[in-house]
């Protein structure tokens, strides 16, 4: 959809809310090199969100949400969790239903967009926490996979249940201490990207969400390969500062040193060759455009 | 797309998309022989179905299975198998929230098993249509027909509907997309039915014909934004209520609670319009009613001929519709009754319990008789039991 479907009627105008006006105005619909750079002028699709103060969650939504390639055609699937909290405020089309079922929900939303907009591309994006993607969802998240639906999903893994105040998760480190743990986890964290891999995904990303610019680059590459070819899966460690003893300043440097080489979040990519050889391809196109572009002025 | 500018227009099977009372009430009939398993799919054939997900469980699959075979001969947009109950009602929940016509069949622990998604659906507005053919939900492990889970539907928020025969079926899953679709209901639609009794026998059904089918459904008319990206608003709220505690929340979700609830309420003047009541009677004269439901009320009819033969009058009340429940339907039909039989087909007699909460002078309803765990109910067990009613006479209760 276009700018020209979301104007507001002129009677209207001086009472909607600042940001539905920006979003009306200013909206970055079809502006193929949107990117996390734009997120200080174009506050469109999140302004203000029920976060903790220096989330590292809602720094990755706003960069997530940045740097979808076409919004204006993007629906997002949320679940139960801390996101839950942020969807109603962004301006895209987003689900919440229950708790787990966000990959069963895609699945439906995904397969009945393909039948109504047989000649458009709609892409989906799935965004929930470590608790409903490797949890309570986990069934879904894999037979989505093992299917190939089209759709990305993205584990925001803060490795417990931060919403509920600090369970154990499947996702949390072996040994750590905490509610529904009392003597420390017993077992080791999941390892849903190496899982992920095996289960048909074309490309996986494990990381943490310190750089914009890398952030940007994942979900972009991402979006564009689950529209193409298949499944695709970015684990981001956004720690929940508040339960693991952190200051809210702490956050950023808290992801920093949990991607440093031997860490646990160490930058890990995953990509098929086929996926590979689609972004290359559309690379060259693109820079094919631009210089036709250039050529033309 | 506005739905009735295709009216008269032939979709990629050829089939004329048809005015849903022309359909219902002009279109030629064609007498056909078939279990109730083809029944749904000869419905699901003139439905304009955008999604269906599947999921094998006795006594659905067959149904399930077969309107797969509509999709791959280009009947429906989409067609799968979920990985179990509680997904496939979430793809039907995502495939409604993204505009598409959805049905879907399921069947005792599967109804069971999916349950948390029937109050989200109803609370998200999906006009999503289920058939759940019945059967027993209890350990040890049973297949056969049991009405029990019909009674956990009833609150959820859905229009819950029960068969009797075939015909019914095929009629009310044409009729229950066009009542389920209107913008001031809007609501999810379970079309019940007793399984093996009317899936897995043959019956005579009237069908319409094959090249004429629904208009596809329009999610622009929709109470709430369908979530495509192609309608404001896209911006949902500034200020999320979903876990804040205070008044505003609070009267947000008691609102929007009843509001569901009304709008149940509110198809009945559809459903009136297209099946001619949420109930319906014979012979209300009669100092015996007999009130029953799906199977029980083919059952009673046989009882009454019975009766009949020995001279004795009993009348009937054929519960269509359990959501919205037919209150004052029933209310007037049973006024003059000494006696309410409520034969049923599960061990807790929750019709009964239903016409006794809404009834004055309750204690004329006979619960039962009942037969649950998959037994079939012999017309002559209610014909015994009326005997009792009339031994014991005089106001004195029987129990069943």
């Amino acid at each position: 959809m276009g700018k020209d479907k979301i104007r507001i009627n002129e009677e209207f105008y001086d009472i909607m809310p600042p940001e539905y006006r920006e979003l009306v105005e200013n909206a970055t619909y079809g502006k193929e090199s949107r990117g996390w750079k734009d997120m200080g002028v174009n506050k469109e699709l999140i302004e203000e969100h029920s976060l903790c103060a220096g989330c590292p969650e809602s720094m990755a939504f706003r960069y997530i949400l940045a740097s979808l390639p076409a919004p204006e055609d993007t629906v997002m699937v949320g679940s139960t969790g801390c996101t839950s909290l942020v969807f109603p405020h962004v301006a895209l089309h987003n689900i919440h239903s229950l708790f787990g079922n966000q990959n069963a929900i895609a699945t439906g939303l995904k397969r009945a967009l393909t039948v109504r907009f047989p000649n458009k591309v709609k892409d989906i994006v799935v965004l929930a926490g470590d608790g409903a993607t490797v949890d309570i969802g986990l069934d879904m998240t894999l037979q989505s996979w093992f299917r190939g639906e089209k759709f990305t999903t993205i584990c925001f893994d803060n490795e417990l249940y931060a919403n509920t105040g600090g369970q154990e998760s499947g996702l949390m480190q072996k040994g750590f201490v905490a509610k529904m743990a009392p003597v420390g986890k017993k077992f080791d964290k999941v390892r849903l990207p190496e899982i992920a891999r095996e289960s048909g995904c074309q490309y996986v990303v494990n990381m943490t969400a310190s750089q914009p610019g890398k952030v940007e680059k994942v979900i972009r590459n991402a979006v564009y390969i689950a529209r193409e070819l298949g499944p695709t899966y970015v684990q981001i460690y956004t720690p929940c500062i508040l339960e693991i003893g952190k200051q809210s300043m702490e956050g950023l440097q808290e992801m920093r040193d949990s991607e440093k080489p031997t860490e646990r979040f160490a930058y890990k990519e995953y990509i098929t060759d086929e996926a590979k050889a689609y972004l290359a391809d559309l690379d060259a196109k693109r820079k094919a455009k631009a210089t036709a572009q250039l050529a033309a002025k | 797309m506005e739905s009735t500018s295709v009216i008269g227009t032939v979709n990629k099977k050829g089939q004329t998309f048809t005015e849903p009372r022309q359909l219902f009430f002009e279109a030629p009939r064609v007498t056909s022989f078939l279990t109730g398993s083809e029944v749904i799919k000869e419905a699901i054939r003139r439905a304009s179905v955008d999604v269906m997900v599947a999921y094998p469980i006795t006594p659905q699959s067959e149904a399930a299975a077969l309107i797969g075979e509509l999709f791959a001969e280009g009947y429906i947009g989409d067609y799968m198998r979920g990985e179990s109950e509680f997904a496939v009602m979430g793809q039907c929940a995502g495939a409604a929230f993204g505009g598409a016509r959805v049905f879907t069949t399921t069947a005792g622990p599967g109804t069971l098993r999916a349950f948390e998604n029937f109050p989200m659906w109803a609370g998200a507005r999906l006009p999503i249509q289920v058939i759940v053919t019945c059967r027993g939900v209890n350990s040890p492990l049973s297949i056969q027909p049991d009405t029990l889970e019909i009674s956990f539907l009833l609150d959820t928020g859905m229009m819950v509907w029960h068969a009797e025969t075939a015909q019914d079926f095929f009629d009310w899953i044409l009729m229950g997309y066009i009542v389920a679709e209107q913008p001031d209901v809007h609501l999810p639609l379970a079309v019940c039915c007793d399984g093996f009794f009317v899936t897995h026998t043959k019956d005579t059904v009237m069908l319409t014909p094959a090249d004429m089918t629904l208009p596809p459904y329009d999610p622009y008319r929709s109470p709430v934004p369908c979530m495509d990206m192609e309608c404001p608003p896209v911006r949902m709220m500034r200020d999320p209520f979903v876990m804040k505690s205070n008044y505003i929340s609070y009267a947000t979700h008691a609102s929007w609670q009843q509001e569901v609830r009304a709008a149940c309420e509110r198809s009945r003047k559809h459903t009136i319009a297209l099946m001619g009541g949420l109930i319906e009677t014979e012979n209300l004269d009669a100092e015996i009613l007999i009130v029953a439901s799906g199977t029980a009320v083919s059952q009673g009819r046989e009882a009454i001929r019975l009766l009949d033969a020995e001279g004795i009058k009993v009348g009937l009340v054929k519960v269509k519709s359990l959501r919205p429940f037919p209150t004052e339907e029933i209310r007037q039909a049973t006024k003059n009754a000494k006696w309410i039989i409520v034969p049923e087909f599960n061990v807790v007699g929750w019709l009964a319990r239903e016409i006794r909460a809404i009834i004055d002078r309750n204690d004329r309803v006979i619960v039962g008789p009942h037969v649950c765990g998959g037994m079939t109910m012999p017309p002559e067990v209610i014909v015994e039991k009326i005997h009792q009613v009339i031994k014991a006479g005089k106001g004195e209760l029987v129990h069943g």
